[in-house]
């Protein structure tokens, strides 16, 4: 394990006991530590990835350990930009772990040395990749967005006012910031097919060949599709919203194992 | 102490005494300068501030004669208000000592408020000061006192959550708009019947930058007039249900015996509003608002009592604040009383002695360690004269403190003969190691 990736990972430990330490005792020194400690994890995680680019040619994603270090990667990036405009504080709390979560488990995993086939490389390749890994990043932080959305709009509906009431932010910025997600994610996740189709089409010679992986990829994008879509015409918000982020992701994470444990 | 100098709080709050007792005993402003008038002219009462607020109405004084000055403000209370003892005696409480500066310290923190953390004491109590030290009532341990219950209360505010939670059903509905709504800015209000708690609830959205309003009632023209005041519109009571598609907050308060808004109503209306959440605050006894109708997805269904519990548990994050609070005003009372205590003469003369005895042997010291020559009686003789020397500068200045006879002067006396030796940086030091 390079000195980087273990730095990246003591950053990403601390930021998640600096956020969980914010949600529990509400203090805002401990939060901006957390961040900038969170913003220090991720500027060593880039140059981790960047490092395996320039070495490999290609966006490091050829097996388990590779993408689940860069699908880490993409959710602080992701998570950090959106802070800039949202200031959801306790959002942190989840994020950090999750992150977290993934370069642990990529550390732990054996890294398999991949010698690539020359087709795997290519333009088309690194934008598939690239535009799937963040629009995948998104709504997973739109799937953390719509858990604190339920969870807040609970304790309103149940007139609970305990430990989440106090600490959760509005409904509304709860509700806005899972539909910049969705905005942010939908048009990669499009993009992302896409690109994979016409790579298929060069490589395989077939734009799609009905594997259970583009199956569920095509379900995938057709629950974001729906969900965005009522958003739009129907003004679908909050809680049936929120529960749809959440569906959407799992049948997204099924699809990402699918790839590399079916 | 100076002769058993004491701080002595006597009075009444809304803790001991009902409405109908403080009433008959509140001072007002302009009584405030004839009090502090009558009163220091008592030979008993030293330095005195009066309080007096709606909820309380204390005199705080120093006297050498604790009886006698209790005796003189409560032969004073039934003289200038005409009210005869028996009706406040029972009421009146006493404190002195530290529990006086204790409790100083709790009410100008609002710790022993009716409101628990409510912000208004402090100002009262800061003009109560203003006005003695107009009236030159306040002398050196006054003066003292007070501005450390002024710090105190700055402690308490801002190092405990004292004041950080709503404590009344408008500010509750408020904080719970915010929670859904996040900006309530633009939010449309419809408040259905009228209501003094009702109407107040539309202020506070109001002064919140909530609006436009609308307001429906049976009487249209009183509708009219609320509505007015708000810069709203008033609507027929049948149109209630056409407005639901628009507004985003609804208080309601008629005196309806049974549900004017039903489950039923609701039909078609969040389809009609996009899924926009929408608030209804159900203010009336018995209710307006079918409870059921909280059910339905984006609608929040708050009736008085869920209002009340919510307010309680402010309620209660404040009473646990307050125990900080408390925490913080008993240290303090710990390093009033070191103050206080070395205001006393016959320490003070000690530690003068002390110090200047000490300087006088460290310069012996010296003086002999470069007379190696000086024989014993030399030396004897030297030890005499400095030993003179310091009894006779000593002397008047000891004199004088024993002496000075103006009865709130001495402690001032004192207290400048203390900085101007420097008594207290060795006395902080000794209490330290205590």
């Amino acid at each position: 394990m390079s000195v980087l990736f273990a730095l990246t990972m003591g950053c990403y430990i601390a930021s998640l006991l600096g956020y969980q330490g914010y949600v529990l005792f509400q203090k805002r020194p401990v939060y901006r530590v957390a961040s900038i400690v969170l913003w220090v994890g991720f500027l060593c995680h880039t140059a981790v990835l960047a490092v395996k680019y320039f070495e490999a040619g290609h966006i490091p994603v050829q097996n388990l350990h590779e993408t689940l270090s860069t699908f880490g990667w993409a959710v602080v990036g992701v998570f950090l930009i959106l802070q800039i405009k949202f200031h959801l504080m306790v959002l942190g709390a989840l994020v950090a772990p999750l992150a977290t979560l993934s370069v642990v488990i990529a550390s732990i995993l054996p890294r398999p040395p991949v010698e690539l086939d020359p087709l795997f490389k290519g333009l088309w390749r690194t934008f598939h990749i690239g535009t799937l890994i963040v629009g995948n990043a998104a709504f997973a932080i739109a799937f953390l967005v719509g858990i604190l959305y339920l969870v807040q709009e609970k304790a309103i509906k149940d007139k609970k006012r305990g430990f989440f009431f106090r600490r959760l932010p509005s409904l509304k910025l709860l509700d806005s910031m899972g539909y910049s997600c969705l905005i942010v994610g939908f048009p990669m996740l499009t993009f992302g097919i896409i690109t994979g189709a016409i790579y298929a089409q060069m490589v395989l010679g077939r734009f799609w060949s009905w594997d259970p992986k583009e199956i569920l990829a095509g379900i995938t994008w057709l629950v974001y599709a729906a969900l965005l879509h009522e958003r739009l015409a129907v003004g679908w918000q909050g809680r049936r919203a929120a529960i749809m982020t959440i569906v959407g992701f799992v049948i997204l994470l099924f699809t990402f194992f699918l790839r590399f444990l079916g | 102490m100076v002769e058993n100098r004491e701080i002595v709080v006597i009075g009444l709050n809304h803790k001991t005494a009902p409405v109908e007792v403080r009433e008959c005993l509140a001072f007002s402003s302009e009584d405030n300068t004839k009090v502090l008038e009558i009163m220091c002219r008592e030979p008993s009462v030293d330095e005195i501030v009066l309080f007096s607020t709606c909820n309380r109405v204390e005199f705080l004084l120093t006297t050498k004669d604790m009886p006698r000055a209790v005796e003189a403000v409560k032969d004073f209370l039934a003289d200038f208000k005409k009210t005869p003892r028996s009706t406040f005696e029972q009421a009146l409480y006493l404190h002195s000592g530290d529990e006086a500066v204790r409790h100083m310290f709790r009410v100008a923190s609002s710790l022993d408020s009716m409101v628990v953390g409510e912000a208004q004491i402090l100002g009262q109590i800061k003009e109560s000061y203003r006005e003695a030290c107009n009236h030159r009532t306040c002398g050196v341990v006054l003066n003292r006192l007070m501005h450390r219950s002024f710090w105190v209360a700055k402690r308490v505010r801002t190092e405990t959550g004292i004041g950080d939670h709503a404590v009344s059903i408008s500010y509750a509905a408020v904080e719970l708009g915010r929670k859904i709504f996040g900006e309530l800015e633009g939010k449309a209000v419809l408040l259905i019947g009228a209501g003094e708690m009702a109407e107040l609830a539309v202020e506070h959205l109001f002064t919140n930058h909530a609006g436009p309003i609308f307001v429906a009632n049976r009487t249209f023209e009183r509708g009219l007039e609320i509505a007015e005041r708000f810069k709203g519109t008033a609507i027929r009571f049948e149109e209630i249900t056409e407005y639901l598609k628009q507004v985003d907050i609804v208080i309601s308060s008629t005196g309806a015996p049974d549900y004017i808004l039903r489950h039923t109503d609701f039909k078609g209306v969040m389809r009609a509003r996009k899924n926009r959440p929408l608030f209804l605050i159900d203010i009336a006894v018995p209710r307006d608002i079918d409870p059921e109708i909280n059910r339905i997805t984006n609608v929040y269904v708050y009736d008085i009592d869920d209002l009340q519990s919510a307010i309680q548990e402010n309620i209660d994050e404040r009473q646990r604040e307050a125990r900080k609070g408390e925490r913080i005003a008993d240290k303090a009372v710990v390093q009033f009383r070191r103050w206080f205590q070395s205001l006393d003469v016959v320490p003070t003369i000690i530690s003068l002695r002390e110090k200047v005895e000490a300087i006088r042997q460290a310069e012996l010291k010296k003086t002999f360690a470069s007379l190696a020559s000086a024989s014993e009686e030399d030396r004897a003789a030297i030890d005499r004269m400095t030993e003179a020397l310091v009894k006779k500068i000593l002397h008047d200045p000891t004199l004088f403190l024993k002496q000075s006879e103006q009865k709130d002067k001495k402690s001032l006396y004192v207290d400048i003969a203390r900085r101007l030796f420097k008594l207290d940086e060795r006395n902080d030091r000794g209490s330290n190691n205590e």
